[in-house]
């Protein structure tokens, strides 16, 4: 293969898995303590989109400084994970938590369903995307290539820094080491006295706020449309499940292998890109079913 | 009938530090009644998770009759004749007394015809004795998450004598029932397994269940095996009510 | 209130007769019956307590092997494009089967969803061989060797359709009641104690997961003929949701409720579909989200709490679970 080709993958492959990364690691989260499986995290990912794409667009019209899209991706991603988030947990999750775990993947399900046309009202049918943020980091030269800084750089930086805080958050400061908690054994924390809601509250909110984050981020480089949302949850899943689920440094290695097997399929077998994710998933799956980074549990008979 | 059933050697098997079998030897022997003893988390339960092929041993083997069966799948083991009851039941609690016996004489006779109800099996009758045989007869339509805990282990031991085993495994057949109940379950018990000559091993923590039902006791402690033999020998020494009783 | 009892035959009779006195909703109709197949798969697997996200890929794989049979040879009989559906999802049931009966709820969810994204997308992209997203044309087929007109073909593929969803719904309900079933719902309720009557889990669902297959494919090659295309969006998960959705509105688990349910919801969506094209995904989210929350047991619960009113024969009442 082309050296050139090769580097490019690679490049595409790390922008790629930077952004799967932050969807998939808020999927890993909120199944960790919540022990629920959320489809609609996919609708999240796709409305951070939409609002960060209109948010600049919007700052672009009114003659405002470019600049001030940078901070726009963030605003939108915040206020779109925030309100979604708490919306949804407040009012339906709260309410199957007691419930079978079909149920409680039919609800977020719904909520999916609900989502795609509240994008489809809102936005309509046609795509948006806001490349500001792109022209304005300009290009740097890798080995004579040029490759926009947005992608090599921006994004793996802001990926790395959502591990590493994630990590700090979850390791050293109080509310982290309450969801760790929770997450590693529910019953035994709430004995001790932790408000398991206030828990998944807040948690639920972390995970959305990064899914739309991700698309936030994905605003500038790619089209968002209708569709976007499935494509993700889906391809987040593959993720989590390769990595197993509630494993968030597994979530960012994993999301970096995917990334790169499919960058390369683009390059190498063009129709087939789309297959590579769950090609990889099946395979770990056939011989780890419990995930690359989790530990198999029995059931006590 | 004599020889051995079941023979196990040289178990190795621990969890996260703690070490519930460091070198069992344990034979069962053909028509007998084992119990085993010994204090809470000494492993007895794992002994039995290990002779059903649940946890694999890190050392040592299982055999039953000539094969060595540490490897297997439970439901292989089940096929090959080992049945087993559990602690806590495990049952389909959404279906009837009847279909949960049904399901496990299906299962032995391996008939899966998609157009006969299972209601419709030959095997009803016999298995409508075999409720009778444990008082059950009367509830056989009920369902199961409504009959009280005590049937329910009943019925747990009756699905898994259903099967016909040549061996039944039992965790604790007599808990979470009153002391009253509990000379009339194992009489029951012991003259169902009488009627289809069943061996069993049973986990039991009554000593005054173990005296009056079991030919052999095992005492397990700490991973190994303390002492066997009748209960009145073992049950006499000193150092065993020590060790299981805290005495 | 009697009446009530006698409901599920009447419906039966007017939806039998229904096209002579209308005969545009034929179509309607068979689309509704086909989609019902579809259901009827998905319900077979919600008796394991397994529901999955993907089940149109069996509906499109087979629509698609007509479409290539028809391309293939003009003519072809009707007969042999619903056995070469079936053969083609059960064969695809059976490898997919085989990884994803590994798994259970989530991962059985989504495995399946992602399965059907992989097809979807392969369908979308190899224009050369599948038209890509304008689909492909499915010519009418002979029908047991006649060539028949439009109109009494599609009279032909209706009441075959009735035939089919009948035989289906007979075979599924002995299905269901025999030893393989009672051992299919049993994996929702104890695995455990499966695996200790010596019964492999796994092997169940696959035998459950093919036979589903199998009714979604039948489904989808009915659908094909019905519309005379087929495109990519036959394997869209919008429609594996739609399956889902129609199963739990008929009643999670119920046979007859997977056809009443389809029904009910092709006729409201003929009507309202078209007022409410831009917010249809939303209603059906909202009203799924009340029957799980408030009505759990949907069409055939409130049927069969309407006939627990009813005093029948003898005064007898049927026992609500």
């Amino acid at each position: 293969m082309d050296p050139i080709l090769l580097l490019l993958a690679t490049l595409d492959g790390i922008a790629y898995a930077a952004l799967v990364f932050l969807v998939a690691v808020g999927l890993t989260l909120i199944f960790g303590v919540m022990r629920i499986l959320n489809v609609a995290h996919g609708a999240f990912y796709a409305i951070g989109g939409y609002a960060a794409a209109s948010l600049v667009l919007a700052i672009s019209d009114a003659d405002f400084s470019p600049w001030l899209s940078f901070p726009a991706l963030l605003v939108a991603a915040a206020g779109v994970g925030a309100a979604l988030g708490l919306v949804i947990e407040r009012f339906l999750l709260r309410h199957i938590y007691a419930k079978e775990e079909v149920l409680q993947l039919l609800v977020t399900f719904a909520a999916f369903m609900i989502l795609e046309d509240v994008q489809r009202l809102v936005w309509g049918v046609q795509p948006y995307s806001a490349t500001d943020p792109v022209r304005l980091l300009g290009t740097v030269d890798v080995m004579g290539i040029p490759y926009n800084a947005y992608q090599i750089i921006l994004l793996p930086v802001i990926a790395v820094m959502v591990l590493l805080g994630l990590r700090w958050f979850l390791r050293r400061t109080l509310s982290g080491k309450v969801i760790t908690a929770v997450t590693e054994d529910r019953e035994t924390a709430i004995a001790m006295g932790i408000d398991a809601r206030k828990v998944f509250t807040v948690t639920f909110v972390i995970g959305a706020v990064l899914a739309a984050l991700g698309g936030a981020l994905a605003s500038p480089t790619t089209a968002i449309q209708l569709g976007l949302g499935a494509e993700m949850i889906v391809l987040s899943f593959a993720v989590v499940a390769t990595a197993g689920l509630g494993q968030v440094e597994g979530a960012a290695l994993t999301a970096l292998l995917i990334g790169l097997g499919r960058s390369f399929a683009v390059y190498l077998v063009p129709e087939l890109d789309v297959l590579i994710p769950y090609m990889i998933m099946v395979l770990v799956l056939l011989f780890r079913p419990q995930g690359l980074f989790a530990v198999a549990e029995k059931r006590r008979i | 009938m004599s020889g051995t059933l079941l023979e196990a050697s040289n178990l190795h098997i621990s969890f996260g530090g703690v070490t519930a079998a460091d070198g069992i030897d344990l034979e069962v022997f053909n028509g007998e009644r084992l119990a085993i003893i010994g204090p809470n988390g000494a492993g007895k339960t794992t002994f039995l998770n290990i002779c059903t092929g649940y946890l694999t041993p890190s050392a040592g083997s299982v055999r039953f009759g000539r094969r060595d069966i540490t490897a297997m799948a439970p439901r292989a083991i089940t096929r090959m004749g080992i049945a087993r009851a559990f602690q806590t039941p495990q049952l389909f609690h959404d279906q009837r007394v009847i279909d949960n016996l049904l399901l496990a004489a299906a299962a032995r006779e391996r008939t899966w015809n998609p157009f006969r109800p299972l209601q419709d099996l030959p095997e009803r009758d016999e298995m409508l004795e075999l409720l009778e045989l444990f008082g059950l007869a009367e509830v056989s339509t009920q369902m199961i998450n409504e009959l009280p805990e005590g049937n329910r282990k009943l019925v747990d031991i009756a699905v898994a004598l259903a099967l016909r085993p040549q061996l039944l495994l039992m965790d604790e057949p007599t808990s979470g029932v009153s002391t009253l109940e509990k000379f009339r379950i194992m009489d029951l018990l012991v003259e169902a397994l009488a009627v289809q000559g069943v061996t069993s091993v049973f986990v039991e923590h009554d000593m005054e269940v173990v005296k009056r039902y079991a030919d052999r006791v095992a005492v397990w402690s700490a991973g190994h095996i303390q002492s066997v033999g009748p209960p009145d020998q073992v049950l006499a020494d000193p150092s065993v009510m020590r060790d299981v009783i805290g005495i | 209130m009697r009446l009530v009892r006698y409901l599920p035959a009447v419906l039966v009779l007017v939806v039998a007769v229904l096209p002579l006195a209308v005969p545009w909703l034929k179509i309607v109709l068979t689309v509704a019956l086909a989609k019902g197949l579809a259901v009827l798969g998905v319900v077979v697997l919600l008796r394991a307590g397994q529901v999955s996200f993907g089940h149109a890929m069996f509906f499109a794989a087979s629509a698609y092997s007509a479409a290539f049979l028809m391309q293939g040879f003009a003519g072809a009989d009707l007969a042999v494009l619903l056995l070469a559906g079936m053969v083609c999802s059960g064969t695809m049931g059976a490898v997919i089967g085989l990884f994803v009966v590994r798994y259970r709820y989530i991962f059985f969810g989504m495995l399946n969803l992602a399965f059907s994204m992989v097809l979807y997308a392969l369908l979308e992209k190899m224009f050369h061989i599948t038209g890509g997203s304008d689909g492909m044309a499915v010519g009418r087929p002979t029908y047991l060797g006649l060539e028949l007109a439009r109109t009494s073909f599609e009279t032909a593929l209706f009441y075959t359709s009735l035939g089919l969803a009948g035989a289906a719904c007979w075979f599924v309900h002995r299905f269901l009641r025999s030893p393989l079933g009672e051992a299919l719902s049993a994996i929702r309720t104890n695995e455990t104690r499966l695996e200790y009557l010596g019964i492999s889990a796994r092997w169940i669902l696959l035998i459950a997961y093919v036979l589903s297959a199998v009714l979604a494919g039948l489904g989808g090659s009915i659908i094909a003929v019905n519309q005379g295309v087929v495109t990519p969006d036959l394997g869209y998960w919008i429609r594996s949701g739609e399956f889902v959705f129609i199963a739990i509105l008929g009643g999670a688990g119920h046979v007859l409720g997977a056809f009443a349910g389809a029904l009910v919801y092709e006729l409201v969506r003929f009507y309202a579909a078209a007022m409410a094209a831009d917010v249809w995904q939303m209603i059906l989210g909202f009203v799924l989200l009340g029957i799980i929350l408030f009505a759990s047991r949907g069409i055939v619960g409130l049927y069969r709490d309407l006939a627990a009113i009813a005093p029948g024969p003898r005064g007898h009442r049927e026992p609500l679970r």
